[in-house]
């Protein structure tokens, strides 16, 4: 029996080991390292990659990673809560709508993002329509934005919010709705008095689900936030690729992992398991 | 208020879709600008003839069909053994793996190769490409397969081996058929999303490995091309589907 | 509406799909009294319940509280209009706020002009009624049973309804705890002097609490009257048996407590043979068969119940006893 389980667990284990545990640990040793001659890594040993992260340049890159994220997830629950709201009333169609909401997410990433590319541009559709119609002479900077990378982390990252709201307003007991009315509280009043407290577990579920990719993004950055928006994410794949500054480059990864970790571990679902 | 939820849900959806189907609709045009000049399917005629999208589009299949039977059969085994008894180890890394930004993933698995590379005399290619797939499609699987499990009832295993089946019987015999559709939807998830990967295959592939996502994301780059449109429209229909399959199964 | 009816349901019916729950029913229920809805599952006495309450509009009928109508054709109140309130069967409490948060949730939100002062003295004045003083910032999931079932009552009983709706509020506790809770359901009633509608289909407790009961069978009303009168005089056949158990005898009916035995005949007696015996405790039930043929059962206490099976014995009952149909 114990044979048997190990050999059911040994091929997954040695490739976590290969694919994530040993990598983290490589980049982890790299990150005290400095930079060596031909883009390599050299010793000494040093915290200074650590410190180079609180220089203003880079600390605005990561306060923008935050505010972004931040931002997105607000978006996200505002847009997704009345959404979730209407799946779970939704009777015999709610596994219809449900999918309806999960399928886009798990198409192409990349080709969704290129979507919104063709929709934004200056000569996109949206500019090449209101030019059309003549509402507009010139074209509106729309693309390569703040804001546009915050449309594309709320149009990715919205079904990781109505999922868990979904899940709780599933969860939660009819005969709670049916007491609130029976006492006296108007249809809005019972949304704010007890439908909402009761979904905090959800909401905080989907927050975090939204706000620790957002944090990390790189490609809805790269493709919709041109060059003035540079977030975590872009500043990593920089120093690995063209900057070849990959000491430094790890320090800020392990920097945005920590953070990562930090607010996966503060929301742990309480009861759920996944794995 | 239940019809204005459903107004705004209405709007809600079309915010979800629209970006998609007017990608779609627009791949159909003749001309090449944005502006609607009649339906034709010569894009799509065109991509018969475009060698780096061909070849990468196969590359892509490839290194999925690979990938997902090795991430499937690994992550059935693993899921399965988790189930019957926690490993605190395996479980956290593969949190950690679907915790783990990709961007993140992607440069530590090119420090780790390059490193690694250094005692073994091999260069980025395909074979570093399947295996980061593999990577972080177990995740996935583990956790499509381990959901099946919760509704499975362990005394079904327990009267196989009453009746003289050994563990390894019980679990070919019993608990597998029970697992079949689930281990399809894996199978289909883990195919997706090393479909669409581009930020951790780009970083680990070799010269000679382009995928079909770094062949959209350089075509994205320069800028709108309705070439473009009409292979998102393929590659999004077919994902589509295959999500739709999966979720089918998932739920017999 | 009738001088002292405090809530009339006139000709109601309700249906879900094909299923026909309340058919035509009538219904007069007296202020201040404690009033049961009895009837096996099924009978759509929850159904009436809901209906009162707000939660379900009927399909025809009316009903009236007070003097003005809830529902009827055209117009009917929400629940959050009307002036009943209902304690679930699951209590439905509020697992986000205290006990006091519960009770205190209906007046909260009434744009009441009732000063703070005079808030905090009603719900204390509640709390002490159902005997939850000095438990009020708890959570619910501290409570025991019985508590959580008291804070559903409390949270009700502090807005005034001019009826109290209550869904077979016994069926969630412990049999032990039930015979208590009975008692004290009864004796908070009469101190309050609220009307209570009380629905269940336990006949014990619908015959032991209530001013009047009102049976029930498929959605129409069997028969409605004081307890003692609807198990002495049953109207039909179904409120007959499902009071209690009813022998029927030449088609005559009578119940076991009814039936007298004795190895002596005795006037008017009848010979019958010992079938079998059920000790139940404190009773005995004696089977026999009559020479008619006819299989009775008969309440025995245990001094009397030293019959075996295959003993002849005799069977009398006094005529005042007979429930003729």
């Amino acid at each position: 029996m114990k044979r048997l389980r190990f050999l059911f667990l040994a091929p997954a284990a040695v490739v976590l080991a290969a694919t994530l545990v040993a990598p983290l640990a490589i980049v982890s040793v790299y990150s005290f390292l400095s930079r060596g001659a031909y883009g390599g890594v050299t010793e000494p040993f040093s915290l200074e990659n650590y410190a180079r992260l609180w220089d203003p340049l880079y600390a605005l890159i990561f306060w923008r990673s935050l505010w972004i994220a931040a931002v997105s997830t607000a978006i996200c629950l505002i847009l997704g809560f009345p959404l979730a709201l209407f799946i779970a009333a939704a009777g015999r169609r709610k596994t219809l709508y449900l999918s309806l909401v999960i399928l886009p997410f798990w198409t192409s990433f990349l080709i969704r993002l290129y979507a919104w590319i063709f929709l934004l541009r200056d000569t996109g559709l949206i500019n090449t329509a209101l030019q059309a119609l003549g509402m507009i002479r010139e074209p509106l900077p729309m693309l390569y934005n703040e804001g546009a990378v915050i449309l594309g982390l709320v149009y990715g990252f919205l079904p990781f919010m109505v999922l868990p709201l979904y899940a709780t307003l599933e969860r939660l007991d009819p005969s709670l709705i049916e007491a609130s009315a029976d006492l006296g509280a108007r249809p809005f009043q019972t949304l704010f008095r007890v439908t909402l407290p009761l979904c905090a577990p959800g909401i905080w579920a989907g927050a975090i689900l939204v706000f620790v990719p957002s944090l990390g993004t790189y490609l809805t950055s790269d493709l919709l936030g041109g060059s003035k928006t540079i977030l975590i994410g872009n500043l990593v794949q920089n120093q690995f690729t063209s900057a070849r500054d990959w000491p430094f480059g790890a320090a800020a990864s392990l920097a945005l992992m920590i953070v990562a970790a930090a607010l996966l571990l503060a929301a742990r679902p309480s009861g759920e398991r996944m794995l | 208020m239940r019809r204005s939820l459903a107004v705004y849900a209405t709007g809600a959806y079309a915010f979800l879709h629209a970006p998609l189907l007017i990608l779609a609709a627009f791949s159909f045009n003749t001309s090449r600008f944005t502006v609607w000049q009649g339906f034709s399917l010569r894009w799509y005629a065109a991509l018969a003839h475009d060698r780096e999208l061909i070849e990468s589009a196969g590359n892509s299949l490839l290194i999925a069909f690979v990938s997902t039977a090795c991430a499937t059969a690994m992550g059935t085994l693993a899921g399965y053994a988790l189930w019957k008894r926690g490993a605190a180890w395996i479980s956290g890394s593969l949190y950690l793996s679907l915790a783990t930004p990709e961007i993140v993933t992607g440069v530590s698995l090119l420090a780790f190769f390059q490193w690694m590379f250094r005692y073994l005399n091999l260069r980025l290619g395909m074979h570093t490409v399947i295996l980061a797939h593999v990577g972080f499609s177990l995740a996935y699987v583990v956790v499509v397969v381990v959901a099946r499990l919760r509704s499975f009832d362990p005394a079904l295993e327990e009267a196989a081996l009453d009746l003289g089946a050994t563990e390894w019987e019980a679990f070919r015999r019993v608990t597998l058929p029970h697992l079949s559709p689930a281990i399809a939807a894996a199978a289909m998830l883990a195919f997706t999303v090393s479909i669409d990967d581009y930020v951790i295959t780009s970083l680990v592939a070799g010269v000679d490995s382009q995928t079909l996502p770094m062949t959209i994301y350089a075509l994205a780059r320069r800028g709108v091309n309705p070439m473009l449109n009409a292979v998102s429209t393929i590659v999004v229909v077919l994902l589509g589907l295959m999500v739709l399959l999966s979720e089918r199964l998932r739920r017999t | 509406m009738a001088e002292d009816s405090i809530l009339e349901l006139r000709r109601v019916s309700k249906a879900f799909g094909s299923h026909r729950a309340v058919s035509n029913l009538s219904l007069t229920i007296p202020r201040g009294s404690f009033f049961s809805l009895l009837g096996p599952s099924g009978c759509g006495k929850t159904t009436t319940l809901r209906l009162v309450a707000g939660f379900e509009n009927p399909d025809e009928g009316e009903i009236w509280l007070s003097g003005s109508r809830l529902a009827g054709p055209g117009e009917c109140l929400p629940p959050y209009r009307r002036n009943v309130n209902t304690v679930f069967q699951n209590y439905a409490l509020f697992p986000h706020l205290t006990v006091r948060g519960n009770i205190e949730f209906g007046l909260r939100r009434r744009r009441d002009s009732r000063p703070a002062a005079a808030i905090e003295a009603r719900v204390r004045a509640v709390l002490e009624q159902v005997r939850l003083a000095g438990k009020d910032s708890r959570r619910t999931s501290q409570l025991s049973g019985g508590e959580r079932q008291r804070v559903a009552l409390a949270r009700s009983l502090v807005l005034e309804p001019d009826v109290l709706l209550l869904d077979e509020p016994l069926s969630a506790l412990d049999p032990q705890l039930r015979k208590q809770v009975r008692a004290e359901l009864k004796d908070l009633q009469r101190r309050v002097g609220i009307t209570f509608l009380f629905v269940t289909h336990d006949q014990e407790e619908a015959l032991s609490m209530s001013d009047f009961v009102a049976v029930m069978d498929r959605g129409a009303l069997a028969q409605v009257g004081p307890p003692e009168e609807v198990y002495r005089r049953p109207a039909t056949r179904f409120v007959a048996s499902f009071l209690g158990a009813m022998n029927w005898i030449g088609g005559v009916g009578l119940r076991p407590e009814a039936l007298r035995l004795s190895r002596h005949p005795a006037h008017g007696s009848r010979r019958a043979i010992v079938t079998g015996k059920t000790f139940l405790g404190p009773l005995v039930y004696v089977e026999a068969r009559l020479e008619t043929g006819e299989a009775c059962s008969a309440q025995a206490s245990h001094s009397a119940a030293c019959f075996q099976a295959g003993e002849t014995v005799h069977v009398w009952w006094d005529a005042a006893d007979e429930v003729k149909l």
